[in-house]
């Protein structure tokens, strides 16, 4: 950068603007410090004090995790956590790699294969993107436990997976699609033309184009959407509650943590490390992966 | 006492199920890779529409295209949805005053929030830009953007957590009031500043995503301009207003609209924290209930309609801009 030596006429760029920014950076980061700090806290200090006070009269312990991760029965489950963990894991996994999977596909097509439809299925689904999912919501569960019908028609037969996993991962498939194609195709349709025709002179269909550059070249947009999906995922309630809220068998980490929240209202000692155990895989993926994390983002909202 | 023995074997069934669909995935592609690589001619761009886009199509014309439909007919019926009430879900929906509440807190919703993240967005984003450490303090801010909203309204029911003022205070907020004699209150009961509580989660959540965009943004401004500004002696808050505001301005608007989505659709911190309780009820939490709980559908759909209703301006403007966008 040319400029570095005139920062103080940037705007803003001032001692003021440090304090400001450091303030806003403390204050976002003390209620989440206040979790962490509680989990590790002895059940007669939360309810007593603060937890800020724990600094002066230390006393941690990790009997909390203890509890919630390997004591079976009462307030947090038959099994503990661990097996909430395991149904998000199921949920988003499957999630992510259809809908991050058929949307590369899809955004191919739409960018490189030329058809009649190519530019209205494109805007189509761009609307459908703006469609909130509650209004999918219910008859998309009708749909689970019955098939389609549409003016007395049966248009699509019943699907036998009301109460299963597949029930909760294919929904956010559906749901993520339309993001994950647009802006999937926004990284494809800008790939270089004469990368893509010379392939097309050395007697490559669309198969062997998509697999042998497309797939390559995309690897830094699929990483960067793979992350934005499964954040997204993971971190679900509604979806979650909808399909499948009637059955601890197939419920992810938030929707237990809903309950849990609901249900104790004040018992922290098992809230508290269990919200931590919750976000920490989000954390870990996000501080790891944040670079790609956030071209992800920019790859869809800076024109 | 649970063992990882346990878990384990309980859990097997369905890590065998996420092996399964990526062992599906992969082998029905690979076989349809290898098979399509062989054709060549006309035949070849069918079979691949057909194998490239036409699954992704079916999945979303199923799960978004098709219920939308549904739900739009399932508004103009009764409860049960077993006969036509042409519009007595919207005017019922109208006439009642909770779900009228509702629709305040809603619009309260949509107007403050977006406003507030980006207007954070947008300061933040300038001082942070070219400070030293900038990278760090980024991530802090950005870090609930990881967090779940449920994790999050979690995280702030133990800060708003209210003790009687005469007892030591055990949520941070009720502390703080304490230090700076103000009465404590429990302050998510207390009708109607208990919304702008609630507010507080998603403006936490949401500022990272405003300052990252609109910080890329900034950084992308062509560097003569901002010297050209400033040899004709703008400086500070006039330079921001008069350069790094105009010339963001799109990017400031994805934001906003992208908030204002957000906000309108907001679920998780209403269920967590309050389930729509003491006057803070939204319209996507009551359409939940309207639906799941209450078992009214013809009235829950109604609800989601006019949710949809309010996006499909900013979806018309998003399309608008993006044919405007693909014609260059």
């Amino acid at each position: 950068m040319s400029d570095k030596g005139h920062a103080s006429s940037r705007p803003f760029t001032s001692p003021i603007a440090s304090v400001v920014v450091t303030v806003i950076a403390i204050l976002w980061t003390v209620p989440t410090f206040g979790l962490v700090v509680t989990s590790f806290r002895k059940k007669e200090d939360i309810l007593s004090t603060g937890w800020w006070t724990s600094f002066k009269n230390p006393g941690f312990t990790l009997e909390n995790f203890r509890a919630i991760l390997f004591e079976s029965g009462g307030t947090v489950g038959e099994q503990g956590m661990i097996p909430f963990a395991i149904n998000s894991l199921a949920i988003t996994i499957p999630a992510v790699l259809l809908s991050v999977g058929l949307g590369l596909m899809a955004a191919y097509a739409l960018a490189w294969i030329p058809f009649r439809f190519s530019d209205q299925v494109f805007y189509g689904l761009f609307a459908l993107q703006g469609v909130p999912l509650q209004l999918s919501l219910l008859p998309l569960l009708t749909f689970f436990a019955t098939g389609i019908q549409l003016f007395g028609h049966t248009i699509f037969p019943q699907l036998h997976i009301v109460g299963t996993l597949a029930s909760v991962w294919l929904p956010h498939t559906m749901f993520g699609l339309p993001l994950v194609i647009y802006l999937l195709h926004n990284f494809v349709a800008a790939l270089p033309r004469e990368v893509m025709e010379a392939a097309r002179v050395d007697g490559a269909n669309h198969f062997e184009t998509f697999r042998k550059i497309v797939l390559p070249l995309s690897v830094p947009a699929i990483a960067s959407i793979a992350i934005f999906q499964f954040l997204w995922i993971w971190n679900d309630l509604l979806v979650a509650l909808v399909f499948a809220g009637g059955t601890d068998d197939v419920a992810p980490l938030t929707l237990h943590l809903a309950n849990l929240g609901g249900s104790l209202g004040s018992h922290w000692e098992n809230v508290a490390p269990a919200a931590l155990f919750s976000i920490i895989i989000p954390l870990i993926v996000f501080f790891s992966l944040q670079r790609y994390f956030v071209r992800g983002l920019l790859a869809g909202s800076v024109k | 006492m649970i063992t990882f023995g346990s878990i384990l074997s309980s859990s097997w069934p369905k890590i065998f199920q996420i092996l399964s669909v990526i062992v599906i995935f992969f082998g029905f592609y690979g076989i349809a890779f290898a098979a399509g690589a062989r054709i060549k001619g006309k035949k070849q761009n069918s079979l691949a529409i057909a194998l490239f886009l036409v699954p992704a199509l079916i999945l979303v014309m199923t799960g978004l295209g098709i219920p939308a439909i549904q739900t739009f007919l399932e508004s103009f019926k009764n409860a049960d949805s077993s006969k036509w009430v042409g519009l007595a879900n919207y005017s019922n929906a109208i006439k009642d005053p909770d779900i009228r509440l509702a629709f305040i807190n809603t619009i309260s919703w949509v107007v403050i929030c977006p406003v507030i993240v980006t207007a954070l967005g947008i300061t933040l984003a300038t001082m942070l830009n070219k400070m030293k450490r900038e990278a760090f303090a980024k991530s802090l801010i950005f870090m609930p953007m990881a967090i779940s909203f449920v994790g999050g309204s979690l995280i702030w029911n133990l800060m708003y957590a209210y003790q009687e003022p005469n007892h030591a205070q055990t949520g941070l907020v009720g502390q703080v009031m304490t230090w700076l004699h103000i009465d404590v209150k429990h302050l998510l009961l207390w009708s109607p500043w208990n919304n702008l509580f609630l507010m507080v989660v998603y403006i936490w959540g949401f500022t990272g995503f405003a300052m990252v965009i609109l910080s890329a943004a900034i950084k992308g401004i062509p560097t003569e301009i901002e010297e050209a500004a400033q040899l004709d002696g703008a400086t500070g808050i006039r330079l921001f207003r008069t350069i790094t505001v105009p010339m963001v301005r799109t990017t400031i608007i994805v934001v906003l609209t992208t908030a204002m989505v957000g906000t309108l659709k907001l679920f998780d911190v209403i269920h967590t924290m309050t389930g729509g309780n003491f006057k803070t009820d939204v319209l996507s939490n009551r359409m939940f209930d309207e639906n799941f709980v209450y078992l009214n559908y013809g009235r829950g759909s109604a609800l989601a309609v006019l949710i949809f209703l309010g996006v499909i301006p900013i979806t018309y403007y998003n399309i608008r801009s993006l044919r405007l966008e693909r014609k260059h």
